[in-house]
């Protein structure tokens, strides 16, 4: 057995016999290794055939606008249903019962609002970064230099979340080392995106998002063939051994606030996240990337609805105490439970495509952040446009490759460090610099360059601050016995105050040809480049 | 530039509509929220065996997303695409 995990079950005081139980987790397993090859070998056969395909700067970022709609609404739920989502959530209900599902909530609203707001507009106004649409009537270089900067930054902290997420998922399930896993993610993941660019990386976020929904379906249907097909009937064995408590909010909304604050920053976030919104140019038409975020939605909320039923069935058929005991945060809940249901074969299919999750997310971040350093601050600002395709699909591999050894070095660099909070801290950043900006240069007239280019700076400079002045820093990692700020998340505050910067800069500054190509851009807001 | 006149109100009315949709999406989700954090008891009591108000509510916020993209994207797949196309023409 690998060491650490040993040690980990070790130090676990024993409550009883129950917790002593012979679990597969942590050792290598044949299944998962099997289904792991198999996974890669069809992701790289998929990688050839893209890269055959990709020729252009058009096929690079956005696959040549050849995605249709159902294609793009299983990529977008790929790319959004990461690993945190599945093995986390279901963690958090398994040991904490109703609390996790206010997470399972919070991670789907944000879609109605990008649907309703963004998509369309986006895909009428961009070509490849959403910087296309903020810069779209506004001065090129400052826009594009501060949305790179809130794009990057973004990426970066769900890039490091994500790795060192990886890192120890992989450890706990394949026994590899922490170090061997972080190259093995960046490497498959910077081959996908180096040859195969966009058309790779949306194959495959398919298959990823296939492969967990499914896996994730069987794992249910199993979960309720125990309990007579009835999600009630699982709910009341959970009260009866644990009492009705689990049924009711406790102590995660101690503070209102707090709970308000993150909920905006999924809300709002979710239409700021650079890979996300990369997603809709790879459709034909805005009437395609009105349709795949309703396919997303759709698919996103059953999975979300899905963890109910794993994180209660893994509550009762697995109990949280072994649960705990294989991993404090509880993040292996879903294996185990695969593990009990269907023996080692099952482990290892969860476990694979739980390694799939997390490779096709960090996939999708890196293409979204190399798209921001070549066609945002190298092609639009260094060279004023004026960059040939060959030089234009060169610069964004070259992106590519940097923006992988930099996740990599990251991933190691962080290893052991708290970095769950890294993902509400991008949501933060995506809701605060790039929601507003794209809010007011898409639907006010009277924007200015400089309202908007501040409302953006201030956003990500005033989410860094306040998260690091959080109770989340200053207690939970420096052990500071207070904090200046008093939320986890800061958004309540870095919202309106993104926006008010955004209005007040604007109506103290004028920008005459901004409002001047409002009509123009309205016009190709609704009927795209071509009406 | 009697199609920029029919332009410019469909994107009023589009705007309207996207505004009212996400306005309901914030209160339904805000108020899921709140109720959890000032109405622990209420949302903790049963509303029949093994379910609690709390559990329910949380999945019809789920639907209430489906039912909301849902009659967004009917609106848009006719009405608004089809004034598109007259404008076009």
């Amino acid at each position: 057995m690998n060491a650490p995990v040993h040690a980990l079950l070790q130090a676990v005081p024993a409550a009883g016999d129950s917790v002593r139980r012979a679990t597969q987790i942590g050792e290598p397993n044949a299944v998962a290794m099997g289904f792991f090859f198999v996974f890669i070998a069809i992701t790289l056969g998929i990688t050839y055939w893209a890269a055959k395909k990709t020729r252009t700067t058009e096929d690079f970022y956005a696959a040549g606008r050849s995605i249709s709609a159902g294609q793009n609404g299983f990529a977008l739920a790929g790319d959004y249903m990461s690993a945190a989502s599945f093995l986390g959530i279901a963690g958090l209900v398994s040991t904490t019962g109703f609390d996790g599902l206010i997470y399972s909530t919070g991670w789907l609203v944000g879609w109605p609002v990008v649907l309703f707001l963004i998509a369309e507009p986006l895909r009428n106004l961009g070509k490849y970064t959403f910087a296309d649409v903020v810069a779209a009537r506004l001065r090129q270089t400052p826009v594009r230099i501060a949305a790179a900067i809130g794009t990057l930054a973004t990426v970066i902290f769900y890039l490091i979340a994500q790795m060192v997420g990886a890192g120890g998922l992989i450890k706990l399930m394949f026994g590899l080392t922490y170090e061997t896993a972080i190259v093995v993610v960046g490497m498959a993941m910077i081959a996908y995106v180096l040859f195969g660019g966009m058309i790779a990386t949306t194959w495959v976020q398919i298959v990823k998002a296939v492969l967990l929904l499914g896996g994730a379906t069987i794992l249910a249907v199993m979960v309720l063939s125990r309990f007579g097909f009835s999600p009630l009937a699982l709910f009341r064995a959970a009260a009866e051994r644990y009492g009705d408590g689990v049924l009711a909010p406790g102590k995660l909304v101690a503070n209102p606030m707090d709970a308000v604050s993150l909920g905006m920053a999924l809300m709002f976030g979710t239409a700021g996240l650079p890979h996300i919104l990369m997603r809709f140019y790879t459709v034909p038409d805005a009437q395609a990337a009105r349709k795949s975020v309703f396919y997303a939605t759709g698919l996103i909320g059953f999975f979300y609805l899905m963890t109910f039923i794993l994180g209660f069935g893994a509550m009762v058929l697995v109990t949280p105490e072994v649960i705990t005991s294989v991993d404090k945060g509880g993040n292996m809940a879903a294996p185990l439970l695969a593990e009990s249901l269907g023996g080692t074969p099952f482990l290892g299919f969860i476990a694979a495509v739980a390694f799939a999750t997390i490779l096709a997310v960090v996939a999708g971040l890196t293409l979204s952040g190399a798209a921001a350093l070549s066609h945002d601050l190298w092609v639009s600002v260094a060279k004023k446009g004026e960059a040939t395709p060959i030089e234009q699909l060169r610069v964004a591999r070259i992106s590519t490759v940097a923006l992988g050894v930099i996740a990599v070095l990251l991933g190691i660099l962080f290893k052991g460090q708290n970095v769950a909070f890294m993902v509400s801290l991008a949501f933060a950043i995506a809701a605060s610099a790039n929601f507003p900006a794209l809010l007011l240069s898409i639907f006010w007239r009277r924007c200015t360059t400089l309202g908007v280019v501040t409302s953006m700076l201030v956003g990500t400079i005033s989410t860094l601050l306040l998260i690091y002045l959080s109770p989340t820093i200053q207690i939970d990692i420096l052990k500071h016995d207070a904090a200046l700020f008093p939320l986890k998340n800061p958004a309540l505050i870095t919202i309106p105050l993104s926006f008010a910067v955004g209005i007040v800069v604007s109506l103290l500054t004028s920008d005459p040809e901004a409002s001047a190509k409002f009509a123009q851009v309205e016009r190709q807001v609704h009927l795209g480049a071509k009406g | 530039m009697h199609n920029d006149a029919r332009l410019r109100a469909l994107a009023a009315r589009r705007t309207r509509f996207a505004v009212t949709l996400t306005i309901a999406m914030i209160v339904i989700y805000f108020g899921f929220i709140l109720l959890i954090a000032f109405k622990k008891p209420l949302m903790g009591g049963l509303v029949a065996p093994g379910l609690s108000l709390g559990i329910l509510l949380g999945a019809l916020v789920i639907v209430a997303s489906w039912v909301l993209t849902w009659l967004y994207v009917r609106w848009a797949n006719s009405y608004y695409d089809r004034e598109l196309a007259e404008i076009r023409r």
